[in-house]
């Protein structure tokens, strides 16, 4: 098992080479998609970038839970409902879903993963 | 003009690699009009060429039904120009593959020189995006057996595959629509 650093070095050259930023822009708080421009698309750059990495399988549902923000039990008036916090936290795990419990717009979820998330889902893929 | 940056297939693996080859030639407008006096091959059609290559052997694992676009290049390093009287031969390996997309890695070279190396991440359209194929499926035969396609592709146990049957279909309903 890799330690935090080596996972963190690793995730960091996947972003540097998927996306085009500097090394000294992917900090372990940076947004994917505000902070480094990631879009759709570098999604699965990146994917195929960390299975290759680490030699894991990612399947897609565990990084984007699309299912349950689009589950009409899951979503109210464009919002995640208690409910579908709850399912979002047992899917997510390693995911900070603090700041989003706050006002968890639908719309805002695509902007919550951060580099240390995707460190963290590694390690679990890992551990 | 026709936007077919590959000549022929030399060899192909299903589900795994696909090397085709490309002639260069002065005939062709792209090489002067690029840079007047400096006739090379663009850099952009070498990536062009190497997205069909990635791209055939990505949509033929669905009997070429599949809508497959190139979404985006992620690395693409020239080491020297193309020119005229070149050949080259580009070699594309499928190293993932998810519902949503596939990521190929490519290299080209010439005379047995490596002369550009790229990744390519190619997205495989769903309905969302309409579902009118790209080609009429008679008209891909057709640019796939001048490629040679089917005469080298074999599976990874060394087995030859077969034109698609979808495909041999359309072109028969056709001939036999459009008697001569």
């Amino acid at each position: 098992m890799p330690s935090s650093e080596e996972i963190f070095q690793k995730v960091q050259a996947a972003l540097v080479d998927a996306l085009g930023v500097e090394e000294d822009e992917v900090t372990p708080e940076a947004t994917m998609v505000g902070d480094l421009g990631a879009e759709s698309i570098d999604f699965l750059d990146i994917v195929f970038k960390l299975e290759k990495a680490f030699g894991i399988n990612i399947p897609r549902e565990e990084l984007f839970p699309d299912d349950i923000l689009t589950n009409a039990s899951y979503v109210k008036d464009g919002k995640v409902t208690e409910q579908g916090i709850s399912e979002l936290k047992a899917r997510l795990p390693w995911a900070n879903l603090t700041n989003f419990e706050q006002n968890p717009r639908v719309q805002d979820f695509g902007n919550l993963l951060t580099v240390n998330d995707l460190c963290r889902y590694v390690a679990t893929k890992l551990g | 003009m026709r936007w077919f940056w590959i000549d022929r297939f030399e060899k192909f693996v299903v589900g795994k690699e696909a090397v085709t080859i490309k002639n260069v030639t002065l005939a062709e407008e792209p090489l002067d009009d690029y840079l007047p006096g400096h006739p090379h091959y663009p850099h952009s059609l070498i990536v062009e060429g190497m997205a069909q290559t990635g791209g055939l052997l990505l949509s033929q694992m669905e009997q070429f039904l599949q809508r497959v676009v190139l979404a985006k290049v992620t690395k693409a390093d020239f080491f020297f120009v193309a020119q005229p009287g070149d050949q080259l031969r580009l070699t594309a390996k499928l190293l993932g593959r998810q519902a949503e997309g596939a990521f190929v890695e490519g290299t080209v070279e010439i005379d047995g020189k490596k002369q550009a190396e790229m990744e390519l991440t190619f997205a495989i359209l769903d309905e969302s995006f309409g579902k009118e194929p790209f080609f009429i499926p008679r008209d891909l035969l057709r640019i796939l057996r001048a490629m040679r396609l089917f005469e080298v592709a074999r599976t990874e146990a060394g087995e030859r595959i077969e034109e698609p049957q979808h495909m041999l279909d359309d072109e028969q309903a056709y001939l036999a629509s459009h008697p001569f």
